[in-house]
């Protein structure tokens, strides 16, 4: 190909790197510096409601993995459905969050986390103690609104990159 | 004296940086002139067909993220919609808005991953890409904020989106479309003229008109080639009737060409994002469907514009809750079909480009 233009492309070029040198950097030092995930965020481990749930079974149902493993007993005295064992395989989990939008009494939420790496697979099968929420352990936002409304303020690339320094 | 020589064979792939997935190309060469090219496909075979065939009708939505990763959402777009062709399922008025909304937006996050790979094929290395992974980022963080996932977002239902949009979406969706047609304008400056890239992609790897009709390629591989085709006008689905953009063409079908196209399909999708925007009625998110849903005897094909191409889904329902057949039309896989035609003739280099500027994504070729 004949030489056309001269570099005339190649300076144009240049002259956007060059004026990149003094725009602020958009990235983050992590392990440092923690931004806010998504009030929604489907993150690691399921959390469980002991005093709602009914043993209905449907989250289970749902789950195209079928990670859920519920058994249930009938208790004669209280006329319902006992809770035997409730246990969710989170290594065979892939946070579709089917089985928090199934369950009809609001007793199932995604966890608000993330940072859930384990050393040993054993440790990723969670049973009833290991569902409950807790201080570490706190449920997200993804289809209960009402909780979503507490939570802090997602952090957005968008507001952080203010383009020139 | 004259030198005798023979055409060997060489493997590129299956791992190879620029093969953008485990995809192997078992190329013949004549010195450094490509003779011969034969694609090696299902390196990544998952068996989603099979797969989708044992789950419910709900439950096949997070394997459909999982076939094309970057551009999900379109392809729960194109599975809801022949569920509910399948199912007769009507959706409300706010929710197709939301949906145009995230497939457009979809469409320009997976256009500036193929532009930038592109350009990092040619030569360019890494910087392009990054500037437009900087400008993706911030698509992925509404996708979040509305789903609470980046990659596999598993958001459109049939009959609907599963949950409606936050307070402060619009907000943030607002500010991206002011900013974003300044960035792609820096796109442009940084090589749209750059005469080396002119150099190594214009007239490489040429699809001709008639090959690229032949073939049933689609998407901009398509439109490259000068073909003004795109479903959103030939068959329009969901409410893309209701939009103004035009259909952005090449007129060689080269690689040069291809990349263009997808530039202009990013400035279009803007357009359509602007009157979505204002247009979008407020409502229920979700008709009412069943939990497990018994579409009756019957099959459907739903198909979309994905970013990629035609991208269609094929269900046979024999009323019980779970698909009878699951078929996927994947526009890569069938666009990768015509690979052969461009490359042979050119250098070792060339397919380098020529395999970039398809624009592949191994999750669907192989599924």
């Amino acid at each position: 190909m004949k030489f056309e233009r001269y570099g005339i492309g190649i300076a144009k070029g240049l002259s956007v790197t060059i004026r990149h040198l003094l725009r602020r950097p958009v990235t983050t030092q992590y392990p440092e510096q923690r931004l806010n995930t998504s009030r929604r965020i489907r993150g690691n481990e399921l959390i469980w409601d002991r005093e709602k749930c009914t043993g209905c079974a449907t989250c289970a149902k749902t789950c195209p993995q079928g990670v859920i493993h519920i058994v249930t007993s009938v208790s004669i005295e209280e006329n319902k459905y006992k809770v035997e064992k409730f246990e969710v395989d989170t290594g065979y989990c892939i946070f579709c969050g089917l089985c928090v939008e199934a369950c009809p009494y609001e007793a199932l939420f995604m966890g608000y986390a993330y940072e859930r790496a384990r050393y040993r697979r054993g440790e990723l099968v969670l049973a009833e103690e290991g569902l409950l929420a807790s201080d570490e352990r706190k449920p997200s936002g993804y289809a209960h609104p009402e909780i979503a409304a507490t939570l802090p303020k997602q952090t957005l690339l968008l507001d952080k990159d203010r383009g020139k320094r | 004296m004259v030198i005798k020589t023979e055409p060997f064979v060489v493997n590129i792939g299956p791992a190879h940086p620029s093969t953008h997935g485990v995809f192997r190309m078992r190329t013949t060469l004549d010195g450094e002139v490509i003779v011969d090219m034969e694609p090696v496909f299902g390196y990544l075979h998952r068996g989603i067909e099979k797969l989708a065939e044992e789950r419910t009708y709900t439950g096949c939505i997070p394997l459909t993220d999982r076939l094309d990763y970057l551009a999900s959402m379109s392809n729960n777009l194109a599975y809801c919609l022949a569920v509910e062709k399948l199912a007769g399922i009507p959706v409300p008025e706010r929710a197709e808005y939301i949906r145009v909304i995230m497939a457009e937006l979809q469409r320009i996050a997976s256009h500036l991953i193929a532009v930038g790979s592109f350009l990092n094929d040619c030569g360019a290395f890494m910087t392009p890409i990054l500037y437009m992974i900087r400008e993706r980022e911030k698509i992925l963080d509404l996708f979040e904020m509305v789903c609470g996932q980046r990659l596999t977002y598993n958001y459109m239902r049939v009959g609907g989106v599963s949950q409606d949009i936050p307070d402060e979406f619009l907000p943030a969706l607002d500010k991206f479309l002011k900013e974003m047609p300044g960035w792609i304008d820096e796109y442009d400056r940084l090589l749209k003229e750059n005469e080396i890239l002119l150099a190594r992609s214009k007239g490489v790897g040429i699809l001709p008109r008639e090959l690229a009709v032949n073939t049933s390629a689609s998407g901009p591989v398509f439109r490259a080639s000068g073909v003004k085709w795109d479903i959103r006008r030939a068959d329009p689905y969901s409410i893309y009737d209701r939009f103004e953009f035009d259909i952005p063409t090449g007129s060689v079908g080269d690689c040069y060409d291809r990349y263009r196209v997808r530039i202009e399909e990013m400035q279009q999708s803007l357009r359509i994002l602007k009157q979505a925007m204002e247009q979008l009625p407020k409502g229920e998110v979700r008709s009412d469907v069943p939990h497990l849903i018994r579409p009756p005897v019957g099959e459907a094909y739903g198909h979309i514009e994905a970013p990629k191409g035609e991208l269609g889904f094929y269900l046979v329902s024999d009323n019980s809750i779970a698909p009878y057949r699951f078929h996927v039309r994947a526009p890569t896989l069938i666009n990768l079909t015509a690979l052969r035609d461009m490359m042979v003739g050119w250098k070792v280099a060339d397919l380098i480009i020529i395999f970039g500027s398809i624009d592949i994504c191994m999750g669907e070729v192989d599924r």
